[in-house]
C-alpha cells in the first residue's frame, strides 16, 4: 500500500502536511483501519503549546483508546471541528477530511525526525 | 451451605479431571499452609439463622422510637410496588448487562432512570449511578477538575458534612485543595464572599447544596452564578433530598452545570446507610468526563430498538489509569428500585409527595417554635428540614428526648460547633400530626434551664 | 431458553395526565407552602396506573437473564445462588428501617452484626481487621491505596509512589492508583502464567508503594511462590495488596494474611452470596494486617465487655453479651469514604451467609468451587485450547485461537452462540495476555447435571463452528435483539428520552 506522497510520517502512524511554518496533522490509513470504527477524537485545545512526541489526546473505537502523539510541536492554530460531529470522517478519509489539527511551529527542523513515505510504507508493511 | 454435589458426583467428577481426592485440587505450598483454624460463625440451619437475625434485630431498638431524623438519609413511603418488580430473580440476580442481547430489560430500565434523572434535575445527561451521594460529589468535582485544569474547590460549608469529608478523603489521593464558602445568617451559602474567592481564578467548582444540611432552600442567585461563570469556574449543584427535585426549582435553571446527589428516597430503605444510590447529571459538555456506566439506545443487526452499554472507552476497563474514574460496580439494582418508584408514583404522585414534606416539616417548624425557648435558627425557606434553636445544648435536650422514645433529629454542634443549641429535625410525609405533638408534648416536659443561653 | 423477544415503549411513552396513583393522602397546594420563586413550573414525568408499571416492568424483567435464570460461566464474577434467606434478614424492618443517625444505644444490633461480621472476615482471611466502609471493590482499592499512602506519609517516605501490577490485573487496579496520583508499572508474567519473584526484584525499589495481585490470578492459576513474592516486595519497603476477586478459590484453604498480604478487600458481590443486581449495589470491605490498622476509614465499630473494657478477638466471638459504639474519633484515619457507614443491608446478607456455612462450610465452598471448575476444564480440553492446562483453581482460561484460524469463529461469537441457548456467555478477552480468551468460572452453587449441560451445549457450538461456522457467526437469534450496533451508539450518544 503506497503512502501519499508530499507528506512526513512518525512511528506512531501520524502524517504531517507542511505549509510554511504551519503544519497540519493526522492519522494514517494504516492506523484507522486499525483502530476500527472511531467513534470520538479528544484533540488538543486551540492554543495550546504542544511538545513533538508528546501525548496530546485519545482516538478511542468502540472498546479501544489510543493515545495520539504530535509528530510536531509548537502552538496549536487550529482543530477539526468536523470530526466532533463526524467522527468517522478519521475512517473515510484520514488523510484529507479527517485532519486532526494545525501546529505553528516552534522549530521546523524538527521535522527531520520524521519519516518518509517510503520509509514508513516500509515500517507498516514489517508489522 | 447451597452446593448441591453429592459423594456419587465427587467422586465421578474427581475421575474425570484424573485426581483423587479433592484435596489433591486445593493443595498449597506448606509455606502457606493455613497455621490455625479459622474462628468464623458457627454454622446454623436456616431456622436458626432466622432465630438467630431475630435477636439482632431485638438489639436495635430505634424503631420503637418516633423519629425526627433526617440529614441525607430519609424515611418515605415505598408503595410495594417497588419490592414486588426489583425483587424478581431475574432483575436481583442479573449481572452487569454486558451481554446486552440477553440484558435488554435492565438495560432499558437503567435508560429509563437516566432519563428520569435529567428530567429532575434538568439536565442534558446522566449516569447509570454512583455509590452514593457523597461519592457522587467526589466524582463530580473530579469531572470539574479534569474541564478545567485547576486543582482547587470551593464548596459551602452547608453541604453537608459528610459530603464533604468523603471530598475531602478523595482530594487527599487526587492532591486537591478544598476550600470552604461559609454560610449566611439566613443559613444560606454566603454570596458576598464569592466575589473574593474567586478572585484568582484557582477554583475548579463552586458547589453548593440545596436544600442544603439545614433544609434550607439554597439556590444561587442568578448574579452569582454569572460571577462564577465569568471566571470559567464549574457550578456544581448536590441535592442530597432527590424528592425536593418534584418541586424546587430543576438546578438546571439556576445555572447548576454539574448536579451531583442522593435518590435514596425514591424506594430505597435507609438500611443503616445503605446501600443507596449516588447520580450524576451534567450537560452535554461535560459528557465525556462523566464517571461511570452510561446505557444508550441503538439498533441491532435488524434494525431493531436496542439498548447498550456506551461511551465504554471512557471507562476503567478500557483506559485503565486514564480513566474518569476507577469506579466499575455501581448502584444498579438502587437506580431500578428509583425507576420503579418513579414510574408507580408518577409525576402527580411525586409533586403531592413533596409538598407533604414542605406541609408537615411546616407544621412541625410552627408547633415547635411555639414553645417557650424554641426557634427557627435560619429565616431561608426550607423543604422537609429545619435547624431548631433550643433552649441549652442540643444533646442535652436529645437526651432527654431519647428517655421519651422519641429521636428527636440531628444535634448540628456534632458538626458545626456554633451550633451546638440547634437540632436539625425532619419530617416526612411518615410524620403524622400525632407525632408532631408528641414531639411538642416531650419538649414542653423538658425543663428549661433558666440561663440556657447568653 | 430464550428469552421473549416483545417490544417494550419506554415510561414515558405511556400513561395519561390524571392517571396518577393515590398512595398518600392530598397536600395543600404548594403555593401556600413555600415562596413561588423557589418553585419549579412543571415536572414532565409520566403517571401511569399501578398495573401498567407492573406489566412494563415485568416484561422488562423477563428481557434479562438472571442466575435465577439460567447458568452463568462467567469468569472472575463468582455468579453464585443468592440465597433467599439473606435478601429476608436483610428486610427485617428493625434492621431495613434503622437510621445512621440513629444513637448507637438503639443501634446495639446492628453494630453487633457489623462486628462479628468483620471479625469472622479478620479470622477467615488473617488479617488483623476489616473496615465495612467502601462501597464496591473499586472503591475498596481506592481505600486501601489511601492506606499506604497514609501509611508511607506518616513514615516519611513520600517518594513511594509507584504502584506494581502483574499484566493479569484488572483494570480498576490501575484506575485506582491513578486516583491516588501513583504510577503503574506492569510486571509481566512468566511461561507459567505466574509471577517471577526474580523478575519482581528488578521492579521494586525505594518508590515502590504498593503490590497489587490477586491469587489465584486472573488465569485461575495458584501462586505457588507468593510468600517469596511477598518478601521481596517487603525488603523493599512496599506493601503488598490482596485484590479479593478470586477469594472464593481459597476459603478455609489457605489466608492471604499468610501469604505476606498486608492489605486486601473482598467483593461481598461475589464470594458472599450479595445479589449482583444488575451490576449492583456490591460492598467491599477492606482488610489490614496489624500496622495498618489506624489508617483504616471511620467510622470505626467497638466492641465493649461488660466491664466496659475493649474487646480484642482474633475471629469470631458471640456478641450477646458485649456493647458496640461507632468511633469516628480515629486521628490517622483517612477519612471516610461514603456518605453513611457501610452498604449495611449486604453486611446482613453477607453474615446470613457465614452463618449458613460456618468454617467447614466455608472451606467446602471453596473446594466445590475448584472441583467444578476443573470438570468443565477436563470435559472440553479435548475440542478448545486450554493455554495453562494444569489443575486450575475456581476458574480457567480457553482460548478460540485456533478455532479462530481454524473457522473464523471467535472468543466472541462462542458467547452469543451459548446466549442462543439459553446460557449466559463466558467473560470474554479477559485476561489481556490471553488471545481470543475465554474465562470460565462455574461457582459451587451449580449441579454436576447443569455443567453436564453447559459442556454438552459448549462441545455442540465447537463442533457446529467447525462444520458450519456461519451458524456460528449469525447468533444470537433467539434473544430479544440480535447484535447491537455499538458503534452507532457511542458515534451518536441516545443516552435519554426526550419529550416530542
Amino acid at each position: 500500500m503506497a503512502q501519499p506522497a508530499g507528506l512526513l510520517y512518525s512511528k506512531e502512524h501520524e502524517w504531517v502536511k507542511l505549509d510554511g511554518d504551519v503544519a497540519t496533522v493526522g492519522i494514517t490509513d494504516y492506523a484507522q483501519a486499525a483502530l476500527g470504527d472511531i467513534v470520538y477524537v479528544e484533540l488538543p485545545r486551540v492554543g495550546a503549546t504542544l511538545e513533538q512526541f508528546g501525548g496530546i489526546g485519545v482516538v478511542e473505537s468502540v472498546k479501544a483508546v489510543s493515545d495520539i502523539f504530535t509528530p510536531v510541536g509548537g502552538e496549536v492554530t487550529a482543530v477539526n471541528d468536523a470530526i466532533e460531529a463526524d467522527p468517522a470522517l478519521v475512517n473515510r478519509d484520514p488523510f484529507g477530511g479527517g485532519w486532526l489539527f494545525k501546529v505553528q511551529l516552534a522549530d521546523v527542523s524538527q521535522t527531520d525526525a520524521l519519516m518518509s513515505p517510503e520509509a514508513y510504507d516500509q515500517l507498516v508493511s514489517q508489522a | 451451605m447451597y452446593t448441591p454435589h453429592t459423594a456419587g458426583d465427587i467422586a465421578a467428577m474427581l475421575r474425570v479431571i484424573g485426581v483423587d481426592a479433592l484435596d489433591d485440587l486445593v493443595r498449597v505450598p506448606d509455606a502457606v499452609a493455613l497455621r490455625a483454624p479459622v474462628e468464623v460463625t458457627p454454622q446454623l440451619s436456616e431456622i436458626e439463622i432466622a432465630q438467630r437475625f431475630a435477636q439482632f434485630a431485638a438489639r436495635t431498638s430505634a424503631g420503637e422510637y418516633t423519629s425526627f431524623l433526617g440529614a441525607g438519609a430519609y424515611r418515605h413511603y415505598i408503595p410495594p410496588v417497588v419490592a414486588a418488580i426489583a425483587m424478581r430473580g431475574e432483575f436481583l440476580t442479573s449481572y452487569t448487562p454486558y451481554q446486552a442481547e440477553v440484558s435488554q430489560g435492565y438495560l432499558q430500565a437503567i435508560y429509563e432512570w437516566q432519563t428520569y434523572i435529567a428530567l429532575l434535575t434538568g439536565l442534558d445527561v446522566a449516569n447509570a449511578s454512583v455509590y452514593d451521594g457523597a461519592t457522587a460529589l467526589a466524582e463530580g468535582v473530579i469531572m470539574a477538575v479534569n474541564a478545567t485544569g485547576r486543582k482547587a474547590v470551593l464548596v459551602s460549608s452547608a453541604v453537608h458534612p459528610n459530603y464533604r469529608a468523603v471530598l475531602r478523603t478523595y482530594a487527599e489521593g487526587l492532591d486537591l485543595v478544598v476550600d470552604e464558602l461559609p454560610y449566611g445568617p439566613d443559613g444560606r451559602t454566603a454570596g458576598a464572599t464569592l466575589e473574593a474567592a474567586l478572585a484568582d481564578q484557582r477554583y475548579a467548582a463552586v458547589v453548593v447544596q440545596s436544600p442544603n444540611v439545614f433544609g434550607a432552600i439554597d439556590a444561587l442567585p442568578p448574579a452569582a452564578v454569572e460571577r462564577i461563570r465569568a471566571t470559567k469556574t464549574v457550578v456544581i449543584g448536590v441535592v442530597a433530598e432527590a424528592l425536593s427535585l418534584a418541586v424546587l426549582a430543576a438546578p438546571a435553571t439556576w445555572g447548576v452545570e454539574i448536579c451531583v446527589g442522593e435518590a435514596q428516597s425514591f424506594g430505597n430503605a435507609i438500611a443503616y446507610g445503605g446501600p443507596h444510590v449516588g447520580f450524576i447529571a451534567a450537560t452535554t459538555a461535560h459528557l465525556r468526563r462523566i464517571p461511570g456506566r452510561l446505557v444508550g439506545r441503538s439498533v441491532d443487526t435488524a434494525g431493531k430498538t436496542a439498548y447498550v452499554l456506551t461511551l465504554q472507552a471512557r471507562e476503567q476497563h478500557i483506559r485503565r489509569e486514564k480513566a474518569t474514574s476507577n469506579i466499575c460496580t455501581n448502584q444498579a439494582h438502587c437506580a431500578l428500585c428509583a425507576t420503579v418508584y418513579l414510574a408507580a408514583m408518577g409525576q402527580a404522585g411525586l409533586r403531592n409527595c413533596a409538598a407533604l414534606n414542605v406541609a408537615r416539616t411546616n407544621e412541625l417548624k410552627r408547633k415547635v417554635t411555639a414553645l417557650d425557648g424554641f426557634s427557627l435558627r435560619f429565616e431561608a425557606p426550607t423543604f422537609n428540614e429545619a435547624a431548631i434553636r433550643v433552649p441549652g445544648r442540643a444533646a442535652g435536650v436529645l437526651a432527654a428526648l431519647e428517655r421519651k422514645k422519641i429521636h428527636g433529629g440531628l444535634d448540628l454542634g456534632r458538626f458545626y460547633p456554633e451550633l451546638d443549641d440547634c437540632i436539625l429535625m425532619t419530617a416526612t410525609e411518615l410524620t403524622s400530626s400525632a407525632d408532631v405533638d408528641r414531639l411538642v408534648a416531650a419538649l414542653s416536659e423538658i425543663p428549661v434551664r433558666a440561663a440556657a443561653r447568653v | 431458553m430464550p428469552l421473549p423477544a416483545f417490544d417494550t415503549p419506554l415510561i414515558f411513552e405511556t400513561g395519561q395526565d390524571g392517571r396518577a396513583n393515590r398512595y398518600l393522602p392530598d397536600a395543600p397546594a404548594l403555593d401556600t407552602l413555600l415562596p413561588r420563586e423557589t418553585l419549579r413550573d412543571e415536572l414532565p414525568l409520566p403517571d401511569n396506573s399501578e398495573l401498567d408499571v407492573v406489566r412494563h416492568f415485568t416484561r422488562l424483567s423477563q428481557k434479562t437473564f438472571g442466575i435465577d435464570t439460567a447458568f452463568y460461566p462467567l469468569g472472575s464474577c463468582t455468579m453464585k445462588y443468592n440465597p433467599r434467606i439473606n435478601d429476608a434478614m436483610a428486610n427485617i424492618p428493625a434492621l431495613r428501617d434503622l437510621h445512621p443517625f440513629a444513637p448507637d444505644a438503639a443501634a446495639q444490633g446492628a453494630l453487633a452484626l457489623m462486628w462479628e461480621l468483620e471479625r469472622s472476615l479478620a479470622s477467615l482471611f488473617g488479617m488483623a481487621a476489616f473496615s465495612l466502609n467502601p462501597a464496591a471493590g473499586a472503591h475498596a482499592e481506592l481505600t486501601a491505596l489511601l492506606i499506604a499512602k497514609a501509611y508511607f506519609k506518616a513514615r516519611g517516605e513520600t517518594g513511594r509512589n509507584v504502584v506494581v501490577v502483574p499484566d493479569t490485573a484488572h483494570g480498576t487496579n490501575p484506575a485506582s492508583a491513578a486516583m491516588v496520583g501513583f504510577k503503574v508499572v506492569s510486571l509481566k508474567s512468566d511461561a507459567a502464567g505466574r509471577v517471577d519473584p526474580d523478575d519482581l526484584r528488578a521492579v521494586v525499589g525505594p518508590d515502590t508503594a504498593v503490590c497489587m495481585m490477586t491469587n489465584p490470578n486472573t488465569l485461575g492459576l495458584f501462586e505457588p511462590r507468593i510468600h517469596e513474592v511477598s518478601d521481596v516486595v517487603h525488603e523493599a519497603g512496599g506493601l503488598m495488596y490482596y485484590d479479593g476477586a478470586n477469594a472464593n478459590a481459597l476459603m478455609g484453604n489457605t489466608r492471604p494474611g499468610d501469604m505476606g498480604f498486608d492489605l486486601m478487600h473482598l467483593n461481598l458481590h461475589k464470594t458472599f452470596t450479595i445479589p449482583h443486581g444488575g451490576g449492583g449495589a456490591g460492598a467491599g470491605p477492606v482488610g489490614v494486617a496489624a500496622h495498618l490498622v489506624r489508617y483504616l476509614p471511620v467510622p470505626v465499630v467497638r466492641a465493649y465487655d461488660a466491664a466496659g473494657k475493649d474487646v480484642e478477638a482474633a475471629g469470631w466471638r458471640d456478641s450477646a453479651e458485649l456493647t458496640f459504639a461507632l468511633d469516628f474519633a480515629c486521628p490517622d484515619a483517612i477519612g471516610t469514604m461514603r456518605s453513611f457507614w457501610s452498604n449495611f443491608a449486604h453486611m446482613v446478607r453477607a453474615l446470613a451467609y457465614t452463618y449458613a456455612n460456618g468454617a467447614a462450610g466455608l472451606t467446602r465452598v471453596s473446594q466445590l468451587a475448584v472441583l467444578n471448575a476443573n470438570y468443565i476444564r477436563a470435559s472440553i480440553r479435548d475440542i478448545i485450547d486450554i493455554p495453562y492446562d494444569e489443575i486450575n483453581r475456581h476458574e480457567f482460561v480457553a482460548s478460540a485461537q485456533t478455532l479462530k484460524r481454524e473457522t473464523g469463529v471467535r472468543a466472541l461469537d462462542l458467547g452469543k452462540a451459548l446466549l442462543d441457548r439459553g446460557y449466559h456467555a463466558p467473560t470474554v478477552y479477559f485476561p489481556l495476555i490471553v488471545p481470543e480468551c475465554l474465562m470460565i468460572e462455574p461457582t459451587e452453587t451449580e449441579s454436576k447435571e447443569t455443567l453436564d449441560g453447559f459442556i454438552a451445549v459448549f462441545r455442540e457450538i465447537v463442533a457446529t463452528a467447525k462444520s458450519d461456522p456461519d451458524k456460528v457467526l449469525e447468533t444470537p437469534v433467539n434473544t430479544a435483539v440480535g447484535r447491537i450496533d455499538e458503534t452507532r451508539a457511542a458515534r451518536q450518544p441516545d443516552l435519554r428520552w426526550r419529550p416530542a
